[in-house]
């Protein structure tokens, strides 16, 4: 591993030189280390570029890391992970990607997630997403992540794009049935001409499954952001979405949330709200002694936590 | 001590709030400001902290000219400011607020201390968000509390008990005698209510701008409470003015 991609590493998944229980590391294209444990297993996939994950039945209490680091331009990195967790298993996966681009050649990764919850499932899943570098190359992260949960199962998505990412389209696609939980917190920086969409659809296909999506975003500089999000109730059901977004300078912020109720049992709420940062927060955080710009700077880092 | 002298401040239509307002407070002294609503303090509040700039006039904080001061400015100081209606903050924890207030980090025992005299739980309540999950009455109790943890030389404190239940109010009281006991500045509160008049020291009567009377708590309550009206055995009454 060179020594970018060790940077990388610990600030996407808090890598201090090893990981504990399974883990497997992607470096510019290919992987660079991976271990699998008695209840985790690790495999290359034999179809495609990637990794099969399996999480036996029961498993509780342990972690799989899978990040992926681009350390220069020049690397469009295309990856498929499936992740099969058995039924009653609880664990946490941290993924996430690093893009570091010096050169004037583009960067990429793309990183295309399935994930089979089986039933009673609990999966806590932690994303952080980051670029950085010099070069005037573009630094890209396009990840799709498809997930479906069967009864009981239970999936806590905690996803963040903290900055240095030119461009990124964030797909998610969800279809649960009955008695199922998505819980979705994303939070997205995007500065100067970047741009960032994010698209979520969620299927509640069964009774009382339900939804609960937060997505918080700062658009800063001439940074732009597209948010769509669909949540789909085809029986009692409920869903709740939120999109809160605070512009700063000339950012840009574009949310288009839809309802779909096929269902007269379906319960589904969207809030949404976007502006620049309120007025009397700014004042009340000068009055504790904090500058105009400290003021702004927590406030926004609030917002992201 | 703080010195006002003829300030005027005019409303974005206009129309005059502060009309050459002339003004002492003491340190050591608990002055309670009150008068009818729309005469002008919470404008004054606002042009001590900074938050408004006076159309002319002066501003002196012990000896130092702060008139051309901006909030911050003002807050280095020492002035601290308690919103009368205080700001929700999504993503930002309680125990954030009050760590900003304080300037460094509190640790379980000082939050607990600063949280309780408001009378609140820094267990239950610390690691809150100040967003719309909390009362008017929480958010109030929070916002008093950051005053607090600042511990400045120059409190100032715009209508704490609105929004506060009748138990808390009492304990809003001992507060406010516990700061007057230890003070080491000024402590300026903004108030209709009676039981907080009464433990003024001095209290300061604004109208049209103006301070219309200013006197000892023994001079100046009993003439405003024969205007007062509601119910004796009402233990916080409003005093009509």
């Amino acid at each position: 591993m060179n020594h970018i991609t060790e940077n990388l590493l610990s600030v996407i998944s808090d890598w201090t030189g090893a990981f504990s229980g399974a883990f497997s590391i992607r470096e510019n294209g290919s992987c660079s280390q991976m271990r699998s444990t008695e209840h985790i297993k690790i495999e290359p996939k034999r179809d495609a570029p990637g990794l099969e994950i399996h999480v036996l039945p029961g498993t509780k209490g342990e972690t799989v890391s899978i990040p992926a680091c681009v350390s220069q331009g020049g690397i469009d990195d295309l990856v498929y992970n499936d992740f099969f967790i058995g039924e009653g298993a609880d664990v946490t996966i941290v993924a996430g990607c690093g893009v570091h681009n010096d050169s004037n050649e583009p960067a990429r990764h793309s990183g295309i997630h399935h994930f089979y919850l089986g039933k009673n499932a609990h999966v806590l899943y932690k994303e952080k997403h980051v670029g950085s570098g010099d070069g005037s190359g573009k630094r890209s992260i396009d990840p799709v992540t498809e997930a479906t949960l069967a009864e009981g199962a239970v999936l806590e998505m905690d996803t963040s794009q903290i900055g240095g990412v030119d461009d990124t389209n964030r797909t998610t696609r969800a279809t649960l049935a009955a008695n199922a939980k998505l819980y979705i917190h994303e939070r997205l920086l995007t500065d100067g001409v970047q741009q960032a969409k994010t698209d979520f659809k969620v299927f509640l296909n069964g009774e009382d499954a339900g939804v609960d999506l937060i997505s918080r975003s700062v658009a800063k500089g001439k940074s732009q952001q597209f948010y769509r999000s669909c949540i789909e109730g085809n029986t009692r059901c409920t869903g709740h979405s939120a999109c809160d977004s605070i512009i700063v300078d000339a950012g840009k912020v574009i949310a288009s949330p839809q309802l779909v109720a096929n269902s007269g049992d379906a319960a589904l709420i969207h809030e949404a709200a976007i502006g620049k940062i309120a007025g009397e927060q700014l004042l009340k955080l000068q009055t504790l002694g904090l500058t105009l710009e400290q003021a702004e700077a927590k406030i926004v880092e609030g917002f992201l936590k | 001590m703080l010195s006002i002298s003829n300030l005027f401040w005019n409303s974005p239509e206009g129309e005059p709030i502060i009309n050459g307002l002339d003004l002492e407070i003491p340190d050591g002294k608990l002055v309670v400001v009150t008068g009818p609503n729309g005469g002008g303090k919470t404008t004054l509040a606002k042009l001590i902290a900074g938050i408004e700039k006076a159309s002319s006039g002066k501003i002196v904080l012990d000896g130092t000219d702060i008139t051309d001061f901006d909030i911050t400015q003002r807050a280095q100081c020492g002035i601290s400011y308690a919103f009368q209606q205080p700001v929700r903050f999504k993503g930002i924890s309680v125990r954030d607020l009050m760590e900003l207030a304080a300037g460094g980090t509190l640790s379980h025992n000082e939050m607990c201390d600063l949280l309780a005299k408001v009378g609140l739980c820094a267990r239950e309540y610390m690691d809150r968000e100040i967003n719309a999950s909390l009362s008017g009455g929480e958010i109030k109790r929070i916002e008093i509390a950051t005053v607090l943890a600042r511990g400045t030389r120059f409190m100032l404190f715009d209508e704490p008990e609105a929004g506060i239940d009748l138990w808390s109010f009492t304990g809003l009281i001992d507060v406010f005698n516990d700061l007057r006991r230890g003070l080491n500045g000024s402590l300026v509160i903004i108030s209709h209510q009676e039981r907080i008049l009464s433990i003024a020291d001095e209290i300061v009567v604004l109208a049209n701008g103006k301070v219309q009377k200013k006197g000892s708590c023994h001079e100046i309550l009993p003439e405003l409470l024969k205007n007062s009206s509601g119910c004796e055995r009402c233990p916080t009454k409003e005093v009509r003015l």
